[in-house]
């Protein structure tokens, strides 16, 4: 469902937006319209929904409008022109008092700067979006607690935003925003001020919030990694206007101009490509069904050196090695099954990261198995299938 | 030679303040009775209880050191007291408190509102600050003139020319405080969906204390030189025991005094300059 949707919103920067936006052309530049208005071009034209429980990353370099584009949602900047329907509800045709309330009820916000007060507690900090709504002490003291135990912050209530590290003063700042139980979570580059390390960590905790809250998130950042990480689909901007919106695969893989392409190109494959973009089919037998010698001769075929054993189900039961299945073939291993290795196996999720997969697969002597939550084999990771699917995508480094 | 007759800037002065008396005499009188009521209360009721004896406003003023600063603080407050009540001039200093009391109170009452009045909106603090510098230029004394015609000899016309001169700073730093607050906590209030009052009372002000605590503290310093001033023109206390040291030529008389308004400054400076490090 269309959470939220925008329709050609502009922002015009100056003292008279409207009057000089009047004066822009078609395919103007954003250095042209100042020159001709002296006035500052944020956002044009941009146009696009939102899904309900969606992530929705907008990207882009410092002054590509896309904090701008973000503050046009809640109306923080007014919008010069074009429309912002929530839940439909033409938000830019809104009373002050109406998108006060709205705000209040719709929006969490969290801040690249963090904006705690300085003089409250984490407690208080947390219990403000409440407060501003006059709800009971006694329950929003409840709520708040409530959210600083979901962004891990239990025992922190009563510490002072200046006692604590950037990485949990911004978890102060979403259990601020989740307090409130909004429908959007607006985040503006959220984890740009944390250090690398923290910043990754809050990533995976925002990622796993989302799942345990479903929230639609609407996320800001310069970091295409982050967005990558995040997105469910990605909007592109540059010099205010929108130059690509996809999911992180279609940008990756066909970006729509230079801009999109120059970005793409520095990114690391190993940390967008999963399991299951790199695994091949795999070959295996069935178990009992199948004896030594068809593993043998399966293995012949295919010139491999080792199969998976499976049972009907296709349930993963280990695997068994070329010289092994030989010694069964020929009797002087007793039997098939304790031939069957089944501790060494390893196994990965399909939506497993390659960059988690990469240094473990120099290790085993086996092929990796790629298995769902039923144990059952979905395909095989070697070494050759791995280098195959990072040169398909245009980057070896 | 021609001649350029003088500007009569001193003639249409007094013209106006000599309208004003005549006329709006009933706000002045309204005034001089609520004020003074207020001063004599106060004075009275301190006297009072230092008729048992000063020991106990020394304890209790120990105690507020003690409670809202450091401890330090609170016994040099008491020592510094000590030695005024035993230079005898316990009841001068009473005196003057109040007079600072009740002058800073004014201030502040009027210099917090137009403080904030002069943060939200641009074209009233573009019109209060050149007349806050102009108050705070213009020499002290001159506020003592017109002040006698409106509300005659005495604590009055002391407090009057006192909140003139000790307003600016509480207006200024008011609204250098507002100003100051970080812009993304008011854009975080307004995300939130706060109203312009909850973001007065739950973050502007909350912020801006400690700049708003520096102005206070500043009023008072000023009130307080003003206060001694203004015993030209019957205020008493111990700028009144310094004017009659000057009249008799008794160097002797005016530096004890002096040195208890010291004391007294060093007092009110340090308990109202460590309230805000306290927090």
């Amino acid at each position: 469902m269309e959470k939220i949707k925008l329709e050609g919103v502009t922002k015009v920067f100056g003292n008279h937006p409207k009057k000089s936006f009047a004066k822009y052309k078609q395919g103007m530049t954003r250095d042209e319209f100042k020159e001709k208005t002296g006035h500052t071009l944020g956002v044009l034209d941009a146009s696009f929904s939102i899904h309900e429980g969606e992530k929705l990353v907008v990207m882009g370099l410092s002054g590509s409008g896309k904090s701008t584009l973000l503050r046009c949602i809640n109306r923080l900047f007014e919008p010069t022109a074009g429309k912002v329907i929530i839940d439909g509800i033409d938000v830019t045709a809104l009373e002050a008092e109406e998108l006060r309330l709205l705000r209040q009820k719709k929006f969490g916000m969290v801040f690249q700067r963090f904006a705690l007060l300085p003089h409250r507690t984490v407690l208080k900090n947390t219990e403000f979006g409440l407060e501003v709504q006059n709800i009971d002490a006694a329950v929003r003291e409840e709520k708040a607690r409530e959210a600083l135990e979901l962004v891990g912050l239990k025992g922190w209530e009563d510490s002072y935003p200046n006692q604590l590290s950037g990485g949990m003063q911004q978890r102060v700042g979403l259990a601020r925003a989740l307090a409130v139980d909004p429908d959007i979570l607006l985040m503006d580059e959220a984890f740009s001020a944390l250090d690398p390390l923290i910043r990754t960590e809050m990533q995976d905790e925002l990622l796993s919030l989302e799942s345990k809250v479903n929230k639609t998130i609407l996320f800001i950042t310069h970091d295409l990694d982050e967005a990558l990480k995040i997105g469910d689909r990605i909007v592109m901007m540059k010099d205010g206007r929108i130059v690509q919106i996809g999911t992180p695969e279609e940008i990756l893989m066909s970006p729509a101009t230079e801009y999109v392409e120059r970005f793409v190109e520095n990114v690391d494959m190993t940390k967008v490509l999963t399991a299951k973009d790199v695994m091949v089919k795999p070959v295996s037998i069935s178990y009992p069904k199948d004896g030594p010698r068809t593993a043998l001769h399966r293995m012949k075929e295919r010139g491999i050196s080792s199969i998976f054993v499976v049972d009907n189900e296709r349930k993963l039961k280990g695997i068994v090695l070329a010289e092994n299945a030989k010694e069964c073939v020929e009797g002087s291993a007793k039997d098939f099954d304790s031939v069957i290795e089944k501790i060494d196996v390893m196994k990965v999720q399909p939506d497993a990261p390659l960059q988690d997969i990469l240094p473990k697969i120099a290790d085993i002597r086996y092929p990796i198995a790629v298995v769902d939550d039923g144990e059952k084999l979905l395909g095989v990771i070697v070494r050759g299938s791995v280098i195959a699917g990072l040169a398909e995508r245009g980057s070896i480094q | 030679m021609i001649t350029i007759p003088k500007f009569p800037l001193g003639e249409g002065i007094e013209y106006g303040i000599n309208y004003l008396t005549d006329n709006f005499a009933f706000i002045t009188k309204a005034v001089s009775a609520v004020v003074e009521t207020g001063i004599e209360g106060l004075n009275q009721g301190l006297m009072y209880i230092s008729s048992f004896s000063p020991l106990i406003l020394i304890a209790v003023i120990t105690v507020l050191a003690w409670l809202v600063s450091t401890r330090r603080i609170a016994i040099g407050s008491f020592l510094g007291l000590l030695f005024i009540w035993n230079l005898g001039l316990w009841e001068a200093t009473v005196s003057t408190f109040s007079l600072v009391l009740i002058s800073t109170l004014i201030s502040v009452m009027m210099g917090l509102p137009l403080g904030i009045l002069a943060a939200f909106y641009e074209r009233f603090y573009k019109v209060v600050m050149p007349v806050l510098d102009f108050m705070q230029t213009m020499p002290a004394f001159v506020y003592l003139i017109p002040a006698i015609p409106f509300f005659g000899l005495g604590p009055v016309s002391a407090v009057f020319t006192t909140v003139i001169f000790s307003m600016p700073p509480a207006i200024r730093l008011t609204c250098l405080g507002i100003r100051q607050v970080p812009f993304d906590l008011i854009e975080a209030a307004d995300a939130f969906g706060a109203s312009r009052m909850q973001k007065l009372y739950k973050i502007q002000l909350p912020v801006a204390t400690p700049t708003i605590m520096a102005g206070v503290n500043q009023t008072i310093m000023l009130a307080l030189s003003m206060v001694v001033i203004a015993a030209m023109i019957g205020a008493g206390g111990l700028g009144g025991e310094v004017w009659r040291a000057i009249q008799r030529l008794k160097p002797g008389m005016g530096f004890e005094a002096g040195i208890a308004v010291v004391i007294m400054a060093i007092i009110l400076d340090r308990i109202t300059q460590n309230i805000k490090s306290k927090q």
